[in-house]
């Protein structure tokens, strides 16, 4: 058995007396795409904190790329994109191009210059996302889409392992979540990386991704997708929603 | 106006703190943090009371106060996680209950000039002092632009990127409480703050990168100094008030041209 990127045993977490989430067990393979679903209030973005160490559980262990996540230190292979870039301030004066090497100087020394390498790789990763033309645009004046392509590349400046990512196609459009699917696709294809992906709309994620865990009351239900779960969808539903879930199947 | 000396010590002490207190102010601002410069100032002000009181020098005794208060702003944050203000807010009543018990026991007749800022109590050997602890304040900003960029951004990302965010943040506490010791001597404990986020209100407007948006802020504060220490020479006003209020001009001055500037396309 290899080792698991992501890897979570009897982990249970609590905010003071309330308890979300409870023992709980699931692990990430390299090249997985995971998607994490549940209804508002159901501790997603804590699971997604605990895998990345931002949050320390109450009980049980977490392993990141097989260490234990109290002495983990690489954090350079992994990248995350916050739930806050979403409410990111429009006068926050910051270009694309200074964004995105914040992700290089971080792991410098204290006196860091930007060198021609460095602009480089920051012309390198835009043009991943397609958002080299807006290198010197302030961040603030792009659309919601574009903000995260520039994220994702902040990320991808460090060549991540695995990318962590929290809601990032809220308020987005079908378009734009489309987009933002294929550069996903992308990613996946040309850096190999494995992705974990929160989100609120179980319907489209779960055409895409090949792991899904539904959190629910505490518990996360994991969801193999290679797998034909036609069958079982109610059931996946029910769990997460309630008895009360009726199906509407569109044509389109 | 130069002709005289206490004047040129306050135009170099004004320029330094017109550099200083606004690039301090910047990184304050952005990270929604601009109460803080209010809440220490509240302490140093006990600090320069407790001075007097004592017969000790007042700014060292502010410094003391307020590296003090700003570290106990950082234990009581982590204390109360989900109410990161309350923490401010409970340091300033302590500033403010802790400097009107030191004033009124006596001896501290001294402590208006540090109330609303002077001119003539600026001394050489304060210029040495101000000089190392603005060169210390600015070579550290200089040093840690990059990360204090990565965390005034986005903090999560930058602690997973290995910037240690919390030594960071204790050493960042100290070097505001630095910049509201130093400034309190011209512009007033109770002004500080101004100094600290109006240049940088101005900066926000017209800012077109976070780099330019530093440099505009220190540009402007440095043009408040000069303009408030000028026109408060020549008029006869309180120096702090004076430099606040051309401050505050500047930044009327861009909103206006902005006005202008939108109505004209």
């Amino acid at each position: 058995m290899g080792t698991h990127i992501v890897s979570m045993e009897n982990v249970s977490f609590s905010y003071g007396e309330k308890a979300v989430l409870n023992n709980v067990n699931l692990t990430i393979e390299r090249g997985d795409f995971v998607g994490i679903v549940g209804p508002n209030g159901s501790a997603k973005t804590t699971l997604i904190k605990l895998m990345i160490g931002l949050l320390k559980p109450c009980k049980g262990q977490v392993k990141l790329f097989g260490e234990d996540i109290n002495t983990f230190k690489a954090y350079y292979r992994l990248g995350y994109i916050s739930q806050n870039v979403r409410n990111f301030n429009q006068m926050f004066p910051a270009t694309v191009e200074e964004v995105v090497g914040a992700g290089i100087y971080a792991r410098k020394g204290l006196i860091s210059r930007i060198r021609g390498e460095d602009k480089e790789k920051i012309d390198e990763v835009l043009r991943k996302v397609n958002m080299l033309a807006y290198k010197k645009e302030k961040v603030g004046n792009l659309s919601g889409g574009q903000k995260q392509r520039v994220f994702i590349a902040r990320t991808l400046i460090n060549k991540p392992e695995i990318l962590f990512m929290d809601e990032p196609l809220i308020g987005l459009d079908l378009d734009s979540q489309n987009q933002f699917y294929n550069l996903l696709d992308r990613l996946r294809r040309d850096y190999n990386i494995t992705i974990v992906m929160v989100s609120h709309d179980i319907g489209i994620i779960s055409e895409k991704v090949n792991k899904l865990f539904c959190l629910s009351n505490g518990k996360v239900y994991e969801h193999d997708l290679t797998k034909d779960i036609g069958s079982r969808a109610s059931d996946i539903l029910k769990n997460l929603y309630g008895e009360n879930v009726k199906f509407l199947f569109h044509k389109h | 106006m130069l002709t005289y000396e206490f004047m040129r010590r306050s135009l170099i002490m004004g320029i330094m703190i017109g550099i200083v207190a606004p690039s301090v102010g910047y990184f304050l601002v952005l990270r929604r943090q601009s109460v803080i410069g209010d809440t220490l100032s509240h302490v140093a002000l006990s600090g320069a009371a407790f001075g007097m009181l004592t017969n000790s020098y007042p700014v060292l005794t502010a410094i003391l106060f307020t590296v003090i208060a700003a570290l106990g702003i950082e234990g009581l944050r982590r204390k109360y996680r989900h109410y990161a203000e309350l923490s401010l807010s409970i340091i300033l009543s302590v500033g403010v209950g802790l400097a009107s018990i030191l004033i009124s026991l006596g001896n501290t007749q001294g402590v208006l000039s540090y109330l609303f800022g002077s001119l003539s109590l600026v001394s050489s050997q304060e210029i040495s002092l101000f000089t190392i602890l603005s060169l210390i304040i600015m070579g550290t900003i200089v040093f840690l632009y990059h990360k204090l960029f990565y965390m005034t951004f986005d903090e999560e990302s930058a602690y997973l990127a290995g910037i240690p965010i919390k030594k960071i943040n204790i050493f960042f506490s100290v070097l505001v409480a630095l910049t509201i010791a130093i400034s309190m001597r011209i512009v007033g404990v109770l002004l500080i703050s101004s100094l600290m986020v109006l240049p940088v209100a101005a900066s926000l407007l017209i800012a077109n990168s976070f780099k330019s948006g530093l440099i505009y802020s220190l540009t402007f504060g440095v043009i408040s100094v000069i303009a408030g220490l000028m026109l408060s020479y020549y008029l006869n006003l309180a120096t702090g008030g004076t430099i606040v209020l051309s401050a505050l001009a500047i930044l009327l001055i861009i909103i206006v041209y902005q006005g202008l500037k939108k109505t004209s396309v």
